[in-house]
């Protein structure tokens, strides 16, 4: 076990190595001018011409990426083009709260996930079954800042039940987790079903029935325990859907965190800000990937590295 | 069914051979075309009308602006309401889905030819092309996507094509793998090497001979990925990465109406209706085309 965290680990660092060369050279190869960016439509080309110098975007490619991977290592992501902060320093101020949202919203994806796809697969055919299944097309078929704008106009303009925007409170992080919740919930549930309808006509399904073991015992100890996990590895896939989700999320509801972050980075075309959130997101997804597949492996000894 | 009926006459201890023919009857029949696509053919032929000749069908100018009739809720002469400049909601609706649609048409052809030509030529050739070109596409693959297009956006600047670019490129990954496995399981089969063996060349067997096989898997990925690229595309119009335009896009309507959520209900529910509506219709189209086309197949990537 610790060999194959080890070797994971490993796989993991050059993964989060990749991505981050990946990404810095799709900002290199792109079309537009950094410089021309920051500086605005009506800078004079004086202007352009200085801050291309103080950013170093004319200097060449290696020497750009070694600067740019030295500087990593150090945990330094430049200064935001808008404000001057360091880019490290907002989003280790802002991550809290979007940590806060991911976990409540896949805390509500597990449990609704998987109780949807248990309660659909069982149901299968009956209109219990059919009527999760077109709720689940539905809401995965709506944009989650559509979802937002629906949970605001019921529970906060019309009920007054529920605070609109901002963060701190309980009650403020129902309906952002909850639209949040929905994005991963949707494929979950799904995949849940399918899973746990092919566990059922498995053989060991019938001899455990014909042994005359009931329903119930057959459901919840054996075949549960064979679907959920598949189910397990896809949750991870699921984290890079939810970190991409917050940051729609967090503008509807006007929530701070990391995904607002970005939001606003992109309005005020602030490449470093939107980098580094790009790659904090990154480097969270991999570490998302390096659980799931630890998780799976327990609950699973079957699986071999 | 033959299951227990098998066991019910064995239970009667009478001995019966199991009867071969009855075997035929669970052969694939194709569904037949019901409510569940035409409804859904609908949805999508009166949207495409809209983004074809917007002009034609929406009642209002949709740069009209009426500064007596700043957000007003929905009446008979203003069926989805107005909006904070008086401009008609569902003339922006209906002149927005042009923009919308082709955002996520575009954005999901330029994934599929430009994904489905590298799976295609790496399943193909395999070796050290194969290889390097597949680590290349699991590294794509390492990043969450809608922040991958959201860089990418950002950094081309704001724009119709930047959103079409970033979406585009970041779904085409997906249709690689799905294009490489394919590929690869089709290249195996002997009638490629016998066409090899007449003296066809390379290109043309991939053309002719491979793509044609793979497509219709192709085919039900990107219908489903039109459907993921609206979602996206209108995802990054609503934290605004569309520019300004007298016509914008669904998403970035949505945008704007979140402002005014509290006064104008309308405003933002009627644009993301539109979205839901289409997206929910693609989706159904595609399960349908899927069953007709293949049910083994299963390649919804979790989104």
């Amino acid at each position: 076990m610790i060999v194959y965290l080890l070797q994971r680990l490993l796989s993991v660092a050059v993964v989060v190595y990749g991505a981050v060369t990946l990404i810095f050279l799709i900002l290199f190869w792109l079309p537009g001018d950094p410089a021309e960016l920051v500086a605005g439509p009506d800078a004079d080309p004086a202007t352009v011409a200085t801050i291309r110098d103080r950013l170093g975007a004319d200097k060449p490619l290696v020497e750009q990426y070694l600067g740019y991977v030295v500087r990593l290592a150090h945990a330094d992501l430049g200064v935001s083009f808008t404000t001057g902060e360091p880019v490290f320093d907002r989003l280790a101020e802002q991550a809290p709260a979007t940590f806060e949202l991911t976990l409540a919203a896949g805390s509500l994806a597990l449990a609704s996930g998987i109780g949807l796809g248990v309660v659909s697969a069982v149901n299968a055919g009956r209109w219990g079954d059919y009527a999760i299944r077109s709720s689940l097309l539905l809401f995965a078929s709506m944009p989650p800042f559509w979802l937002g704008v629906l949970l605001i106009l019921l529970f906060s303009v019309t009920l007054r039940w529920l605070p609109a925007v901002g963060n701190g409170a309980a009650a403020q992080l129902v309906m952002p987790a909850f639209c949040l919740g929905l994005i991963a919930a949707c494929p979950l549930a799904r995949l849940v079903r399918a899973n746990v309808l092919e566990t059922l006509h498995e053989p060991f399904v019938v001899a455990l029935r014909g042994k005359g073991l009931g329903e119930r015992a057959v459901l919840y100890r054996h075949v549960l325990r064979n679907a959920l996990a598949p189910a397990v590895t896809v949750f991870g896939v699921l984290t890079g859907e939810m970190l991409s989700g917050a940051v729609v999320v967090e503008t509807v509801f006007a929530r701070q965190g990391l995904g607002r972050l970005l939001a606003e980075a992109v309005g005020g075309k602030d490449i470093p800000m939107a980098l580094g959130a790009t790659l904090l997101a990154a480097v969270v997804f991999c570490i998302g990937n390096l659980l799931t597949d630890v998780v799976h492996r327990i609950i699973d000894p079957r699986i071999e590295s | 069914m033959n299951r227990t009926v098998g066991t019910r006459e064995a239970r009667g201890s009478i001995a019966i051979v199991k009867d071969e023919t009855s075997s035929s009857t669970r052969e694939r029949r194709n569904p037949p075309w019901s409510v569940a696509v035409a409804l859904p053919a609908l949805v999508i032929a009166v949207i495409a009308l809209c983004a074809l000749a917007p002009d034609w069908l929406s009642p209002y100018d949709p740069t009209d602006f009426d500064t007596d009739a700043i957000l007003r809720p929905p009446s008979l002469a203003h069926w989805m309401g107005t909006d904070h400049f008086g401009r008609d909601v569902l003339s922006l609706v209906i002149h927005g889905a042009r923009r919308s649609v082709l955002m996520g048409a575009l954005a999901a052809l330029l994934g599929a030819a430009v994904g489905g030509a590298i799976g295609l030529v790496c399943g193909y050739f395999g070796g050290a092309l194969d290889l390097v070109a597949m680590r290349f596409v699991d590294l794509w693959l390492s990043t969450p996507p809608i922040l991958l297009a959201i860089l990418i956006a950002t950094a081309l600047g704001p724009g119709f094509w930047s959103i079409i670019l970033a979406v585009g490129g970041v779904g085409a990954p997906r249709y690689a793998r799905l294009m490489r496995a394919q590929s690869l399981a089709v290249a195996r089969r002997p009638f490629v090497e016998a066409a090899r063996a007449i003296g066809v060349g390379d290109g043309a067997i991939l053309l002719r001979h491979v793509l044609p096989h793979a497509f219709s898997a192709l085919l039900v990925m990107a219908t489903f990925g039109v459907a993921d690229s609206i979602l996206t595309g209108a995802a990054l119009g609503f934290i605004g990465l569309d520019v300004v335009d007298d016509r914008p896009d669904w998403g970035f309507l949505t945008h704007q109406g979140r402002g005014y959520i509290t006064i104008a209900w309308w405003f933002a529910a009627f644009p993301g209706f539109a979205v839901t509506a289409l997206v929910m219709s693609v989706n159904l189209l595609g399960d349908a085309l899927r069953d007709r086309l293949d049910p083994r197949l299963e390649t919804r990537a979790p989104r």
